[in-house]
């Protein structure tokens, strides 16, 4: 790097002082932004360890002991045939739980960081650049996703919900890889938001809900008129569920290749990464 | 310390800063005197190196804030206009966290923040929450979480508006200290007193263009005279009371609210205008400030 042609010793050893002072801050500014971001969930962690366990708890106890119980006619079936209620449903739930985390830290927490608390800003004068800022955010939700999911995963587990443990455990990424696919383009639609005018509770009744309902998380896709699978299609919690399906008890008779499934969850999360990325930069480099 | 030649910046047809040229050497507290929207915070955004200039040259600690910004950040603490505390972290907290930034060690930043509470009289305030400070506290708070890095440059964005007199004081009085430790300050404000308290130099800025440059001393001397009579009238015969005053004195400015007289012997001309027959509502002699600076360079009131 040719920083400057001083021939002054004081302005030398300047430049060297903070060439050296980069240096870290360039390889893991986003490990410290993410540092901050889950200092920061602990003052809400009660909500994370309740929404974590709390809700699929309920879950699992209603739909194992209450709507399965009801159920007399196999809703799903796998290569060996007709599968439990559970099973089918429950790499649904956690996908679904993985993602509801993006739809409160890729909303209110992105427009807290730019507008409400500003600490955007406050990162953004530090030696950390926007795409560090927005992958710290990116990394701690993650891990908030793992949390979640492992939780999740704990209790299928516990109320055999799973067809092979082993391989079933796959739900985990999975889950985690369909919060991303949902989450890192809402995070760049949030971040290109002066306010919040109800926006983000539109998100989450129009977007969100629907997703959840019309995903083939309590019954088979193809159950569904023709004209609303479209909604399965561009899903990612249907995409998640199917993979976390796969991975529990193996292919039902009309199963995508699982490949196909990942392929739509990268494609989104990818673009939703590079859109985020670029509306932070523009945003706090304007 | 920072070099900036023809420095220049646009946002569309807009010119915010406007081909400015200005040197600040280590050690130096250097101020941009400019009111509201004269392109002060466009300057100091270039070069905290988070805004790229349009045109011009500019160095920060040697570098090129286009190609290394974080280079240059590592080596800046920031005092932003509003404060972007973590509210939902503790007072040290904000610090540690702030602290880890740079890269410097969880221990650095735990003794580092300790030893800054004690800089910026928070000592007691370490575990309360940050809402619970009041506004001179927050910004002492960013102060001295701005210092956390040991920076080579503190750049301070109007640091004290909105804080009552007896909060200012605290504030300059902290930030004197850290003049006398041989820290480089920029700041920008449109405060005078602010000015000529905290400044060796600065430039005044109005309309993205530098209007002068100097000590407040030096500038005072060069664009005001030693003393100004402050004479009020009322509203309605300010200015024709202008006209009867004006020859009393080297220069005259008429304000809505008062007439202003310069001159180097302020108890005289007030005595000559007695003889006139005229009798203000209220009379005042003081010393000039760059309050006249400016007011003589631009034709208008700084806060306004």
């Amino acid at each position: 790097m040719s920083a400057t042609t001083s021939a002054d010793p004081g302005a030398q050893e300047m430049v060297a002082a903070a060439q050296a002072a980069a240096v870290r801050p360039r390889r893991f500014g986003a490990w410290y932004i993410a540092e901050h971001q889950l200092k920061q969930m602990r003052s809400y962690g009660w909500t994370v360890v309740m929404t974590g366990i709390g809700s699929p708890l309920l879950y699992m106890l209603g739909i194992g002991l209450g709507l399965a119980a009801f159920l007399e006619v196999p809703v799903a079936s796998g290569p060996d045939g007709p599968v439990d209620y559970l099973w089918f449903v429950a790499p649904a739930l956690l996908a679904t739980a993985a993602v509801s985390v993006t739809t409160e830290e890729f909303t209110y927490t992105v427009m807290g960081g730019f507008r409400w608390r500003r600490i955007f800003w406050g990162m953004n004068a530090s030696p950390a650049t926007p795409n560090q800022i927005c992958a710290g955010l990116v990394i701690a939700v993650t891990l908030r996703m793992v949390f979640v999911s492992v939780a999740y995963y704990g209790l299928i587990v516990a109320f055999g919900a799973v067809g092979d443990p082993l391989t079933g455990a796959l739900m985990v990424p999975v889950g985690v890889l369909a919060g991303l696919a949902f989450g890192l383009p809402l995070l760049a639609f949030s971040a290109s938001l002066k306010e919040d005018k109800g926006q983000f509770a539109m998100v989450q009744r129009f977007v969100f809900t629907p997703l959840f309902l019309f995903s083939g998380t309590f019954y088979p896709i193809d159950t569904l008129p023709v004209g609303l699978q479209w909604i399965g299609w561009v899903s990612p919690i249907w995409h998640a569920s199917e993979l976390g399906r796969l991975a529990s008890y193996g292919p039902g008779p009309d199963a995508w290749a699982w490949g196909a499934h990942v392929a739509v969850l990268v494609v989104l999360a990818v673009v939703g990464w590079f859109l985020g990325r670029r509306v932070f930069t523009g945003r706090l480099r304007g | 310390m920072i070099a900036a030649r023809a420095l220049t910046k646009r946002f569309g047809e807009f010119t915010a800063v406007d081909g400015i040229d200005f040197e600040v050497p280590p050690g130096e507290s250097f101020g941009l005197l400019g009111p509201n929207g004269a392109g002060k915070s466009t300057t100091m955004r270039m070069i905290g190196a988070v805004s790229q200039r349009t045109a011009g040259d500019l160095r920060v600690v040697g570098l090129d804030p286009d190609t290394h910004g974080p280079e240059i950040r590592s080596q800046l603490g920031v005092v932003p206009q509003e404060d972007n505390l973590d509210t939902e972290l503790k007072v040290r907290d904000n610090l540690v966290v702030y602290g880890r930034y740079f890269g410097i060690p969880r221990a650095v930043c735990a003794r580092r923040a300790d030893e800054l509470l004690e800089f910026a009289q928070l000592e007691d305030k370490a575990k309360a929450r940050v809402d619970d400070l009041s506004g001179g506290m927050k910004r002492r708070l960013t102060i001295a979480r701005a210092l956390i890095n040991e920076p080579r440059i503190l750049m301070l964005d109007e640091p004290t508006t909105g804080l009552d007199p007896q909060a200012r004081h605290v504030l300059w009085d902290r930030l004197f200290r850290l003049k006398e430790r041989g820290t480089t300050l920029v700041l920008t404000t449109h405060y005078m007193d602010e000015a000529e308290q905290l400044c060796d130099r600065l430039i005044v800025v109005d309309h993205g263009r530098i209007m002068a440059e100097g000590s407040p001393a030096s500038l005072i001397r060069e664009y005001s005279t030693r003393e100004v009579v402050e004479l009020r009238f009322g509203t309605d015969r300010n200015a024709s009371a202008a006209e009867q005053v004006a020859h009393l004195a080297e220069r005259h400015e008429v304000l809505p609210d008062r007439v202003l007289l310069y001159t180097d012997d302020g108890e005289t001309v007030l005595e000559r205008v007695a003889a006139l027959g005229l009798h203000p509502t209220t009379s005042l002699v003081r010393r000039s400030s760059l309050e006249d600076v400016f007011l003589r360079l631009t034709g208008r009131s700084l806060v306004e």
